[in-house]
């Protein structure tokens, strides 16, 4: 699919001739309109979903709540980031600059939330 | 084909990285890696003080001033926070296509919909006026927040949310500007495919910027 997209790229000429480094090799070419517009619908479906379910009751009480709306947050946030960012077309660099900080700012989120209590850890 | 690469115009007047990407792209990726990093500190201190409050309003519970016995409300309003959440999402959708008719700018269009697709000052003023649609919302939340009791001196819920969400609205804003921005330039010259990079820098800000709100809409106003 993507090599029908890399014939859309309008490219300048210097651009093309950057185009040949064996690390260039690694990207491809952005999607368009036919993606994007599925890529919306999906998002918005997905926060319909999530309001939806903070709205029923018997739902919103339940133990798979929490998790369901936390999968469904991930869910959104990969696709923007992959999709409408292109991280999933671009140079693995970015991917790196890009998820590294995200790690460590994770791992320091949780084990906060374990050191206030937010979190536990049955032990025996 | 190089996506990065491809955004660049004469590579005499910008500079490269050893990998043959613009430094503008590497420096952007590793300004929004320092600022998750920012905007997880500020979800961390939201979370940790969540429901340590000791006076309310309250984001999701009712609350009784026993001082004067008056009775308040959950303070969220989350019809109103979905509405501008879908916004904050349509915005992304017409920053996507702003960049792609920046891309193809030179590209003959022949029908209608080639036209419109390919109209950056269209898809450039929906974003910039989704962003500020949004805006709008948070203003219209803020001062009813304080109106019905609640401000950043209240309690812990009211400092943690109001910082945390100011900080985010401060960072629509200079998007809002970076638009405005790109638009007068295009206004004044037009935008073209040797531009593509300056419309890229900026449309990765502005969804980093909706993929934060994507996770604060969950964690702060969702998850009871």
């Amino acid at each position: 699919m993507m090599d029908s997209h890399a014939s859309m790229t309008n490219l300048p000429d210097s651009a093309e001739g950057q185009a040949h480094t064996p690390h260039a090799e690694e990207e491809h070419a952005h999607p368009d309109w036919s993606i994007y517009w599925k890529v919306a619908l999906i998002l918005t479906l997905i926060t319909v979903g999530e309001v939806w379910a903070f709205y029923v009751p018997s739902f919103a009480a339940s133990r798979g709540f929490v998790p369901t709306l936390l999968f469904l947050s991930g869910l959104k946030f990969t696709i923007v980031v992959m999709f409408y960012m292109h991280l999933k077309y671009d140079h693995r660099l970015f991917r790196v600059l890009f998820t590294g900080p995200l790690l460590v700012a994770s791992i320091t989120l949780i084990g906060l939330l374990f050191l206030f209590g937010h979190l536990h850890i049955k032990i025996m | 084909m190089p996506a990065s690469v491809a955004h660049t115009s004469a590579p005499t007047s910008h500079h490269y990285t050893t990998l043959g990407l613009d430094s503008r792209k590497v420096a952007i990726w590793a300004f929004i890696g320092s600022e998750c990093m920012l905007f997880v500190s500020l979800i961390s201190t939201y979370l940790i003080y969540k429901g340590r409050s000791i006076v309310g309003p309250f984001p999701h519970e009712t609350w009784t001033d026993p001082a004067t016995g008056h009775v308040f409300k959950p303070i969220l309003n989350i019809p109103v926070t979905s509405a501008s959440t879908f916004v904050l999402l349509m915005s992304s959708l017409f920053m996507v296509l702003a960049l792609a008719a920046v891309q193809n700018k030179e590209k003959p269009k022949h029908t209608r919909g080639e036209r419109v697709l390919g109209n950056s000052k269209l898809w450039l003023w929906m974003t910039a006026s989704a962003g500020a649609t949004f805006l709008g919302f948070q203003a219209f939340e803020f001062t009813s927040f304080v109106h019905e009791g609640l401000s950043i001196r209240t309690n812990l819920f009211g400092s943690s949310f109001f910082t945390l969400t100011g900080f985010h609205g401060a960072h629509v804003t200079a998007g809002v500007i970076w638009l405005v921005t790109l638009l007068a330039i295009d206004y004044r010259r037009g935008l073209g495919s040797k531009d593509s990079l300056l419309v890229d820098i900026a449309a990765l800000y502005w969804h980093f910027v909706d993929v934060i709100w994507i996770v604060i809409f969950t964690l702060v106003y969702l998850i009871k």
